[in-house]
């Protein structure tokens, strides 16, 4: 049992410390960082020590160790931009962006569990067709074109709710719906077979048999039990909203990670940059790591063998 | 065989996808006008079925009175291009990876899986924007981009078949008799993967047309002057409220074509690799 959780542990340290190498090497790729930090007109001498000071002088691999033992302590150096450092930007934003991730997920769970009850229930049916048709829609819709649509229609056309901003319930409509669009159509295939597995079950034609009213059994005794695949993919499902964050915040001017970081790439603000995804990637290999344990508790043949 | 190899083929989904294909492959030469032609004096032109527009711009024009056909026909260019040479490179790069470590199992597997594990915790978009930063956007980095996100998915993949393929009969009298193992890859694993290869590659279509048009949309892809549905979209977004058109039709052009090709991917993947449905 706790070798399973350790295990799994370990391998989610790995995979981070395995993210933050891609980030370190990508973005010395982009060039010599000395020469975004010194003025354009900085005397030979003036680089070669700042090179010194900073460690740049030795070899990558020492060097990585250096970008790692500060990253580990919080420090990515301070944004050229706003010129605070780039973690706190990033803290900062993040509230912003797990309200509106939480808020997207709600919105597909709220979709993505009647209909794929209701297709179950009656496959075949209306609901089922219909429910195909927008799943089928829906994968092929962007994030950002949802979200001009939605702002097209009911920013501009009907003027019912706001097009940008943060801060209240109206203006989380919109960016919500956008982000947990997309997802809507795989959770609901996810509720639809695990529906129609358990309503085939024995436990549920014996509730059937006892004169159960059949309101009771879909909703209480079937679905608590088809909940189960659902509820341990929602870490997956978390993690892929903070993805798409990056595209609807920038959308709706939504003041969180996802904006600050591709604003931090057009002003080639590194450290905001290198804070930013690493902290994203940090949150997903989490919110990963936390579907594999919970399925390690629902399901004993998970931890115990491979 | 015969005809029943024909049965059921989505012919509507197709009809769109050899649309795109000729639009793709036909170039300058195909549209009804230069697609960076500028004509202020039909700015804003609404679509045909709109008071004020005509068939001369059936979708009606931009905000630079740019006919929007001609610009929808000329951005499929890009999404083709792309989406040929990141599927060609993702495809094999994740095949060769996955053949490799599916085949000689052992440390050489836990050393590659690991590798698929940390790709994979780093979000694709994320590591767009981190690309995308240290190199030019573009196309080549947008293709970039692609391959480093989707070579994983096809490894892990191709990895479980050649793990089942491995224990059969005739790979083990292949190598008993002498076969070398580059001879075992080429002749006798690669001939059973490829229905799976094929299917894969059919179903990313669509994902990679989409992704493409994100990355444009922020910026991060395809830049001015090439022609892209996801740049003509994020050029619409500053006139949303003056032309409703321009916003709408490059996305339905989007929709069209992933739907057509997820729809043929599927009918593909239930001919070829019915066992990939969990997919």
């Amino acid at each position: 049992m706790s070798g399973f959780f350790i295990r799994r542990l370990l391998q989610g340290v790995i995979s981070i410390i395995g993210a933050s190498m891609i980030i370190f090497v990508i973005s010395r790729l982009s060039g010599d960082p000395i020469l975004m930090l010194l003025p354009n007109d900085a005397p030979t001498s003036m680089i070669e020590e700042t090179r010194r000071n900073l460690g740049l002088d030795r070899p990558l691999w020492v060097q990585y160790l250096i970008f790692a033992q500060n990253a580990l302590v919080g420090d990515f150096g301070n944004s050229y931009r706003w010129k605070m450092p780039a973690l706190k930007l990033i803290l900062d934003r993040l509230p912003a962006t797990i309200e509106l991730a939480m808020c997207g997920l709600l919105f597909s769970v709220a979709v993505a569990v009647p209909v794929g009850v209701m297709s179950a229930v009656h496959r075949g049916g209306w609901i089922d067709r219909i429910g195909r048709v927008f799943a089928m829609l829906g994968q092929a819709m962007p994030a950002f074109w949802v979200g001009l649509l939605l702002i097209l229609v009911f920013a501009i056309k009907l003027n019912w709710l706001p097009a940008f901003g943060h801060g209240s319930w109206s203006q989380l409509v919109l960016p919500a719906i956008s982000l947990g669009w997309y997802p809507v159509a795989a959770q609901t295939r996810i509720v639809r077979s695990a529906m129609l597995d358990v309503l085939d079950s024995d436990h549920i034609r014996l509730s059937r048999a006892l004169g159960t009213p059949e309101r009771l059994i879909i909703w209480k005794y079937a679905l608590r039990n088809a909940a189960v695949p659902l509820l341990t993919m929602l870490g997956v499902y978390f993690a892929a909203m903070l993805g798409g964050a990056f595209v609807v915040e920038t959308i709706f001017a939504w003041p969180g990670v996802g904006r600050t970081v591709v604003e931090a790439v057009f002003a080639r603000d590194f450290p905001v940059v290198q804070a930013g995804v690493l902290f994203t990637s940090i949150l997903f290999v989490m919110s990963n790591l936390l579907v594999d344990l919970s399925y390690g508790l629902v399901d004993p043949r998970i931890r115990n063998g491979r | 065989m015969g005809a029943s190899m024909f049965r059921g083929v989505p012919w509507l989904p197709l009809l769109v996808i050899a649309a795109v294909g000729v639009c793709a492959a036909g170039g300058e030469a195909i549209l009804p006008f230069d697609a960076n032609e500028l004509d202020l004096g039909i700015a804003f032109k609404p679509p045909f079925w709109l008071a004020g527009g005509d068939m001369t711009n059936p979708l009606g024009a931009d905000n630079l009175g740019r006919d929007i056909l001609s610009r929808i026909m000329a951005g499929s260019r890009v999404s083709v291009i792309v989406a040929f040479y990141a599927i060609l490179f993702s495809g094999g790069i994740g095949a060769v990876i996955g053949m490799i470590a599916g085949y000689f199992g052992g440390w050489v597997d836990t050393l590659l899986m690991r590798l698929i594990e940390i790709q994979q915790s780093v979000p694709s978009i994320a590591l767009a924007l981190i690309l995308a930063a240290a190199l030019e956007p573009g196309l080549s980095t947008v293709v970039v981009v692609i391959v480093l996100t989707y070579w994983a998915w096809y490894a892990r993949i191709i990895r479980g078949e050649i793990m089942a393929l491995k224990g059969r009969d005739y790979i083990a009298f292949a190598r008993v008799a002498g076969v070398g193992t580059p001879t075992i890859f080429v002749r006798h694993l690669l001939p059973n993967i490829f229905n799976t290869l094929v299917v894969l590659a059919t179903l990313q279509v669509g994902q990679v047309i989409l992704f493409e048009a994100s990355l444009s949309f922020l910026g991060l892809g395809i830049q001015q002057p090439d022609i892209s549905w996801g740049l003509m979209l994020a050029d619409a977004r500053q006139y949303i409220t003056n032309a409703w058109w321009a916003i709408t039709m490059p996305g339905i052009a989007i929709m069209l074509t992933c739907l057509s090709s997820n729809i043929f991917g599927d009918w593909l993947r239930d001919r070829l690799d019915p066992q990939l449905r969990q997919l």
